[in-house]
């Protein structure tokens, strides 16, 4: 038997990192996680994935991520992309410590040893763990092991940097520092981050647009861009987590995410 | 801490060798029934070099046995790992390998094998192996889920999921299953020695106990099964020594609780 050709797919905007155009998601298990999801994602955005509990954000993020296939829809990628993935825990190996952690993407990727050492090291020091290396995880703070799986992300330059409520078990202020440091990083770098989080606020304070997701199936119900000061993945000013404009943005969201939580 | 932790037992073991003493003196106990331990002493001083002698050929076949064990059980459970076709069609055998009991298996053996020491091996191999096997098996297949996705996500080979993950990840469930080994490889060693010391061929420790039964020289034979307890306590504290080497810096189990 012979079947046709798959039609070739339109070619990607040359802005568009990653295009989902009616991607749908049934388990084997019969539930249906997501359905009739259309997404853009544009270089050097800094998009939040925001919704309730089992609404299907962590499996948007993997699909994006490659780690797992939609059962309905396509997915398209533009070709040179590089992807770092930052799990909900920190999931560093337990029997390497904090440089090794690092250096593991480069190893897999077969660099010498010497330029994963070096590159391993301006991560760490990136985020703020020079003098660190030879730590093991158990020796670290929850926000330190953290920012290790961060730079385990950071160190093969990714374009596109994938983060899974990376943040949602630590402390408000370790959050609050790590999403500066965050957001610092992201100018510096040019990269595209996709962010899934349940915080209204984290999603207003990071993103520069913001999708708001529905349950049962997963699915956008809404999208809303956050016109503040220091957008496309810049600082935030000083004092905008206590601004008015802040708290207007939030409040916009939180009316987003309720209404999304009523479809 | 540590001198401390010895005090205890040290002065249980003390009292029960002193009162042994003093109930074998109290009722004049003759030695053929149940020597003293100043006897027991006394023979492991006049009999050392025939003691010494049959000690180091009874933990050269443990050794060795164990030796084997963690190669070709580590083996054998990372061939089972690659594939769970695999793992269901061959780890039934290990079983009946290991539930079969080595008394029942080793005269077989004996005939089966010409040289003494080549078939004492293979018994004591047989009872070491299977806790290596079943714990290296379920090591390397407990790699938590999110590493997997880890190295997934970057490319891994197989073969690195194997190196940086897998194995690394089995190494406590390995040193677990080869304490047990540890002691099991020189009960194995001690049980096939038995059988063959029947036919009169051994030298090892298990031979001595069999000789000095038949010669009534009791003190000798406590002095030889001491002389085996000594040997396992040995290889457990040597094989704990290296658990705790190699686990200290990362793994639940060997930390110490903060002061
Ligand atoms: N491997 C799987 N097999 C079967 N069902 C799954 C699987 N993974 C997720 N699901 C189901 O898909 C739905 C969405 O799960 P998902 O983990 O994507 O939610 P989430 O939005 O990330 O939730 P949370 O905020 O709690 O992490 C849930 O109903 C979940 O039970
Ligand atoms: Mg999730």
């Amino acid at each position: 038997m012979h079947f046709p050709p798959p039609a070739p797919s339109p070619p990607l905007a040359p802005t568009t990192l990653v295009a989902l155009d009616g991607v749908g998601k049934r388990f084997a298990s019969g539930t249906q996680a997501l359905a009739g999801v259309d997404l853009r994602i544009g270089e050097g955005e800094f998009l939040a994935i925001l919704g309730p509990s089992g609404c299907g954000k962590s499996t948007l993020l993997r699909l994006i991520a490659g780690l797992a296939e939609p059962s309905e829809g396509v997915i398209r990628r533009a070709a040179a992309r590089q992807v770092g993935f930052v799990f909900q825990d920190p999931t560093l190996l337990p029997w390497s410590d904090a440089i090794t952690n690092v250096r593991l993407p480069l190893r897999l990727a077969g660099f010498e040893r010497e330029e994963q050492e070096a590159r391993a090291a301006q991560a760490l020091a990136a985020v703020g763990l020079a003098g660190f290396e030879r730590a093991y995880p158990r020796e670290l703070s929850g926000g330190m092991r953290m920012r290790v799986s961060l730079a385990r992300a950071l160190v093969t330059r990714p374009s596109l940097l994938l983060m899974d409520e990376p943040f949602a078990a630590l402390d408000e202020l370790t959050r609050h520092r790590l999403n500066d440091d965050l957001l610092g990083l992201a100018a510096g770098s040019g990269m595209t981050v996709v962010f899934v989080t349940h915080s209204v606020f984290e999603s207003v304070y990071l993103a520069s647009r913001i999708i708001v997701m529905a349950a049962r199936p997963g699915r956008i119900a809404a999208e809303m861009p956050v016109d503040a000061p220091g957008e496309n993945g810049a600082p935030r000013p000083p004092g905008f987590r206590t601004s008015a404009e802040y708290a207007g943005l939030c409040r916009e969201a939180t009316e987003a995410l309720e209404w999304a939580m009523t479809q | 801490m540590k001198v401390a932790d010895a005090v205890a037992p040290g002065l249980v073991g003390l009292a029960v060798l002193g009162g042994w003493e003093a109930l074998v003196r109290h009722y004049a106990v003759p030695a053929y029934v149940l020597p003293g331990p100043v006897a027991i002493w006394q023979a492991l001083l006049a009999d050392w070099p025939l003691l010494a002698g049959s000690l180091l050929v009874t933990l050269r076949i443990a050794l060795l046995a164990l030796a084997l064990a963690v190669s070709l059980g580590g083996l054998l459970a990372v061939l089972f790992a690659q594939s769970r076709w695999v793992e269901r069609a061959f780890f039934p055998y290990a079983v009946v390998l290991q539930v079969t009991p080595i008394v029942a298996i080793a005269p077989l053996i004996l005939i089966w094998v010409d040289d003494v020491t080549v078939s004492l091996l293979i018994c004591a191999w047989i009872v070491a192996f299977f806790p290596v096997l079943s714990n290296t098996v379920l090591g390397l297949n407990s790699a938590d889920r999110n590493h997997v996705e880890l190295f997934r996500l970057y490319g891994a080979s197989r073969w690195q999921t194997l190196w940086l993950l897998r194995l690394p990840g089995a190494l406590p469930f390995f040193l677990a299953g080869l304490r047990v080994a540890g002691g099991l490889a020189l009960i194995g060693a001690v049980v096939a020695e038995f059988v063959a010391g029947a036919g009169g061929t051994g030298s090892g420790l298990a031979f001595r106990i069999l000789e000095a039964g038949y010669q009534l020289k009791i003190p000798r034979m406590f002095a030889a099964l001491a002389l085996i307890s000594a040997a396992g306590i040995a290889i457990f504290a040597v094989l704990s020594l290296v658990q705790h080497l190699l686990l200290r810096r990362w793994h639940e189990s060997a930390l110490k609780p903060e002061g």
